[in-house]
């Protein structure tokens, strides 16, 4: 092999991996709150790409796209107030149970608003061919927004969490409720929050990968499955984290797929998985055994 | 004493036969074929049921079990060895008397493994592989075991849609009747339609009475205190982990169990066996009957199955499920059955509240 | 404990009672939330002959909605408008479609429905190759028409007297790929498929009838179907240097190819199979998608036709009749689906009869019938129908299917 070609297994690699990134840190703001996993957070980022592309026939794009992460905001503020507040005896078991339901429920109203094809946003600048060569490797300028948006993202989030009043509170929940709560912190609007926060972020995240995916009613599950697996690798509640483990997961089926077949590079993924899972499950990346909860 | 928690069995089967005849009185034996398929799911059901309501353990991948033991017997009752008959170990299984020899539909001879070998070969190896799974996975918790569960799940798809011996995304077609005892046979086509509901039911039947004896012993009461609080079931001296892979395989084994008798009615097994969206289906079912209640998951897997099996659902199947486990969770924690004012109807009828 | 026998008593009770009113209930068994099956009940003939019944299992929502949903569609329209002309010999038909959802055990389970309950006379779809190769011999068993709308060629090999299907057969279209290269001097290219029964059947016949044709396949790599990026896959078939690349799928993926291969200049032809043949694919990959070459149906260009052409009428009112009511672009997917109950039709017109071997018999004997996907000439040797000339090389040319010329 030579170098570009190395290059060009890399650069695909980061492809995949920003898209599995961006969608990681969805799951970790509500993780970060609550300490459960929206199951349904692969859904917030189709909605949010589907109504930017309906939008976008009326409306410039950048303001379709803002108008799109505006109305999920809303819908994951609304589901939380109309669902996951009424959890009775609201267990892990139970939660994931109900976010896997209301993912389920999402989807195939999705189907029913947007039919089964595929549709997918223009590209933010440029076209379909529009590429940046590294090393003589190619690499779609889509996929620079994805790792740029990524960033931006994730230095916000972190800024967030750990400098703002808001952030430290949500911070609180998460750890202790009853004690967040005693010290009078309002939790309910806490949680409120963070479904709002990550359905809103998924929403973007879906617009920006939406021109290099394409985006269909049920693609949700697929990529919250991935979204998961690199939240776990990365350690749940570690967005910067989330973000290396992304690429470095994009990276490893890239790798799979120079070395061996395509056809292996999932099941090589989910076993790297069981294997963090099983020896290191506070993530790639923990520096304790215990499990870190740094934004 | 313990006699009394069979009681409900022998009302189910008289229920059984009663269902038989007001079918047959109104001309509708062929709500059958849709029922024996629901049985068959009913028992990975049931094993779920073992683990998630009695153990606590939540799994999304015990359609993977299913399929464990769906694709096994599927695999070795059409592999046609007839090519290999000379070769030593097809003559050695041939002297052991695994091998049978049979006609297509198109005529052409087929040699392969015969179905009861066949299936107990299914429950070994999908007990072998619970074991090699859970020995890892049952340590883990909350979002961790849901994840690994579910990589599980996803692995086995992966598995059987990339596999040539699996038939990658067309599955397995040709899965020949199953020769119980006799005249007794797992066979799909209508004629032997009546034997099947009464098969079915029996292999319900069977594995209620296991599940049943096993909540109502020691293991159950371990199980239970477990569930309600692992450290202190730990701190009693009980043996937490062994109780819960022993669960865990348990309910494997009745998954595989399922998925093998139902390959063997339906002639055929599929990739669709062992997506995500089967086991959250299951996992809705036993929400549904009630987490820690066998009649109830065992009686809604077989409704839930049935309605949808039946297309009564329509376009919105997947999302009927969906709304299950949303409404369930918010309404009846505790399942449909413990809904008050269903108690009401059913302490009238059992007249005395408590017992 | 009492409790719990008398709470299980009467949920069964329940149940039971569920289950008989339901069936008293809804005697065409069509269901609540089944917007698929048509009504035709509602419409009663008042004089004519008892209708005939249909039964059609697609997979109208799930993993191949993009398949099920437009054939669908054309079939409840194929049967609006002929129950409107009077039906086919002075019967109406009455349609029962079924969702399967892409699931050969749903499909199974429908499948004996409409057999044992409705007794129906032939089932068009499914529309996967995985449910038909399921329920294959349970239609052949029961003696009811089997009208597939699915690719594979294991559904008419080995033959089963009462199955039949719609679309060309793969190693058609694989002929007519190769042909093509061979005009181009093609002699090395990288096969990349999608792990569907539709991706599977054609690797299948690329990987055998490469090697007669001259033709060395480099890489051979299969990707999910879910896949959202194939530009590792790409890379690979890139390093093997290939004079062009096959990518054989039928879902969106087919439109990423295209990008990826623009993306990493991978500057060779792109050979795509006939489930290229939705308009979306191509829109999704903009203007990465010009140039592609593949064999397909003549619907996608219909307009283009020459007038004299046998299929040409068909094929244009079947599209402004699709567009019309539906607001969308006609797909060849819901053309197998047209091609399959007017081939039903066409045989009860001859058969004189609703007799099932009378009308299989029928079938067998059609010929020159003008369908969407070509000429069907059926034969007890050939199921299917169709030969090459069912194909014509078609590429993409400014966002829009074009007949392909060298």
């Amino acid at each position: 092999m030579n170098l570009p070609q190395i290059m060009q297994y890399g650069l695909s690699g980061i492809t995949v991996g920003s898209v599995y990134a961006i969608v990681a840190v969805g799951f970790n703001i509500i993780y970060n709150t609550t300490g459960i996993i929206n199951f349904a957070q692969g859904e917030f980022l189709i909605v949010g790409a589907m109504t930017a592309i309906s939008l976008s026939h009326v409306v410039p794009l950048p303001v379709a796209i803002l108008g799109a992460v505006l109305i999920t905001t809303a819908l994951g503020g609304l589901i939380e107030l109309v669902f996951i507040r009424r959890v009775r005896d609201a267990s892990v078991l139970r939660l994931i149970i109900v976010t896997i339901g209301l993912s389920i429920v999402i989807r195939e109203a999705m189907l029913h608003i947007w039919d089964e094809k595929p549709w997918s946003l223009p590209y933010f600048t440029g076209t379909s061919s529009t590429t940046v060569s590294i090393l003589g490797a190619y690499i779609s300028v889509q996929v620079l927004w994805v790792l740029g948006v990524s960033a931006v993202i994730v230095t916000a989030l972190t800024l967030f969490f750990r400098y703002t009043t808001t952030g430290r509170a949500m911070r609180a929940c998460s750890d202790d409720r009853m004690a967040a709560r005693l010290c009078g912190i309002n939790d309910r609007w806490m949680v409120t929050l963070s479904f709002m926060l990550s359905a809103g972020i998924g929403a973007l995240a879906g617009c920006v990968i939406s021109p290099i995916t394409q985006t269909q009613y049920d693609m949700g599950a697929t990529l919250a499955i991935k979204g998961f697996t690199v939240a776990i690798l990365g350690g749940l509640g570690n967005s910067m984290a989330a973000v290396a483990a992304g690429l470095f997961l994009g990276l490893l089926e890239a790798l799979v797929v120079s070395q061996f077949a395509s056809a292996y590079k999932e099941v090589v993924a989910i076993v790297v998985l069981l294997l963090i899972l099983v020896f290191r499950p506070s993530g790639l990346f923990a520096r304790r055994a215990t499990s870190v909860r740094t934004a | 004493m313990r006699l009394r928690i069979y009681y409900p069995v022998i009302a189910a089967a008289l229920l059984i036969v009663v269902l038989h005849l007001a079918l047959a009185a109104t001309g509708k034996t062929f709500y059958m074929t849709q029922i024996t398929m629901s049985a068959y799911y009913a028992l990975v059901v049931i094993g779920l049921c073992l683990l998630m309501g009695y153990a606590g353990q939540i799994s999304l991948g015990h359609a993977g079990f299913f399929a464990a033991g769906g694709y096994t017997v599927a695999v070795l009752t059409t592999c046609n060895l007839n090519g290999l008959r000379q070769t030593p170990l097809v003559e050695w299984l041939s002297r052991l008397g695994v091998l049978v020899s049979w006609r297509d539909l198109y005529g052409n001879e087929v040699l392969s493994v015969s179905p009861w070998p066949a299936f107990i070969a299914a429950i070994l190896l999908t007990a072998l592989i619970a074991l090699a799974i859970g020995l890892p996975v049952i340590r883990l918790k909350g979002h961790y075991l849901a994840m690994a569960t579910l990589g599980f799940g996803l692995i086995i798809y992966r598995l059987a849609l990339g596999a040539k011996v699996l038939g990658q995304a067309d599955g397995i077609s040709g899965v020949p009747a199953f020769h119980l005892l006799g005249e007794l046979q797992i066979n799909g086509r209508t004629p032997f339609r009546i034997q099947n509901y009464y098969i079915a039911w029996s292999a319900v039947l069977v594995a209620m009475v296991l599940a049943l004896n096993l909540v109502n012993s020691r293991v159950g009461r371990a199980l239970r205190s477990i569930h309600q609080s692992e450290e202190a079931a730990h701190s009693l001296g009980i043996d937490t982990y062994r109780y819960k892979l022993a669960t865990f395989i348990l309910s494997a084994v009745l998954a595989a169990a399922g998925g093998a008798m139902l390959t063997h009615y339906n002639g055929s097994i599929g990739p669709s066996e062992v997506t995500v969206m089967k086991s959250v289906r299951y996992l809705a079912i036993v929400a549904v009957g009630g987490m820690a209640n066998l009649w109830g998951a065992m009686i809604m897997g077989i409704l839930l199955n049935f309605l949808s099996l039946r297309g009564v659902f329509g376009s919105f199947d997947d999302a009927v499920f969906g709304a299950i486990l949303i409404g369930i969770m918010l309404f009846a924690p505790q399942g449909l059955l413990r809904v008050p004012k269903l108690q009401v109807l059913t302490s009238l009828l059992s007249r005395r509240s408590h017992g | 404990m009492r409790m719990r026998v008398a709470s299980v008593l009467c949920v069964l009770a329940v149940a039971c009672g569920l289950v008989l009113s339901g069936c008293e209930k809804s005697p065409d068994a069509s269901g609540p939330g089944t917007p698929a099956a048509t009504s035709p009940a509602a419409t009663k003939p008042a004089t004519d002959a008892a209708p005939i019944k249909v039964g059609a299992i697609f997979a109208v929502t799930g993993p191949a909605s993009f398949l099920g949903a437009p054939e669908e569609k054309t079939v409840k329209m194929f049967v609006e408008k002929l129950n409107q002309a009077g039906g086919v010999n002075g019967h109406k038909i009455e349609l029962l479609v079924r969702d399967s959802g892409a699931s050969p055990e749903k499909a199974i389970s429908m499948a004996k429905q409409l057999i044992d309950e409705e007794k129906v006379l032939a089932i068009l779809g499914p529309s996967t190759s995985g449910e038909t190769l399921q329920i294959k011999n349970i239609c052949q068993e029961a003696e009811t028409i089997l009208l597939s709308c699915a690719a594979a060629e294991e559904i008419v090999i080995p033959m089963a007297s009462y199955v039949f299907k719609t679309p060309q057969k793969d190693s058609q279209a694989a002929q007519w790929i190769f042909n093509t290269m061979k005009d181009l001097g093609i002699k090395k290219i990288g096969v990349i498929t999608s792990n569907t029964g539709f991706g599977k059947g054609g690797k299948a016949q690329l990987e055998k009838m490469a090697a007669e044709n001259g033709v060395e396949i480099l890489v051979n790599e299969v990707y999910e179907k879910e896949a959202t990026d194939l530009t590792g896959v790409l890379t690979k078939v890139k390093g093997a240097g290939v004079q062009a690349v096959v990518n054989w799928s039928i879902e969106p993926a087919q439109g990423i190819v295209a990008k990826n291969m623009k993306q990493i200049q991978l500057d060779v032809p792109l050979f795509q199979s006939h489930g290229y043949g939705n308009i979306k694919y191509v829109q999704a990959s903009g203007d990465a998608a010009d140039g592609t070459i593949f064999p397909c149906g003549r619907l996608l260009v219909a307009d283009e036709l020459p007038a004299d052409h046998p299929q040409k009428a068909v094929l244009t009112q079947y599209k402004q009749d699709y567009e019309a009511k539906y607001k969308e672009d006609a797909s060849t997917f819901g053309g197998h689906a047209y091609d399959a109950i007017l081939i039903l039709t066409e045989a009860i017109k001859k058969a004189g009869s609703t007799d099932k071997k009378a009308v299989r018999d029928a079938i067998e004997n059609l010929q020159g019938v003008v369908g969407t996907a070509g000429v069907f000439n059926f034969s007890p040797q050939d199921h299917n129908g169709l030969g090459l000339d069912a194909f014509e090389m078609l590429t993409v040319k400014g966002g829009k299917f074009a007949f392909y010329k060298k």
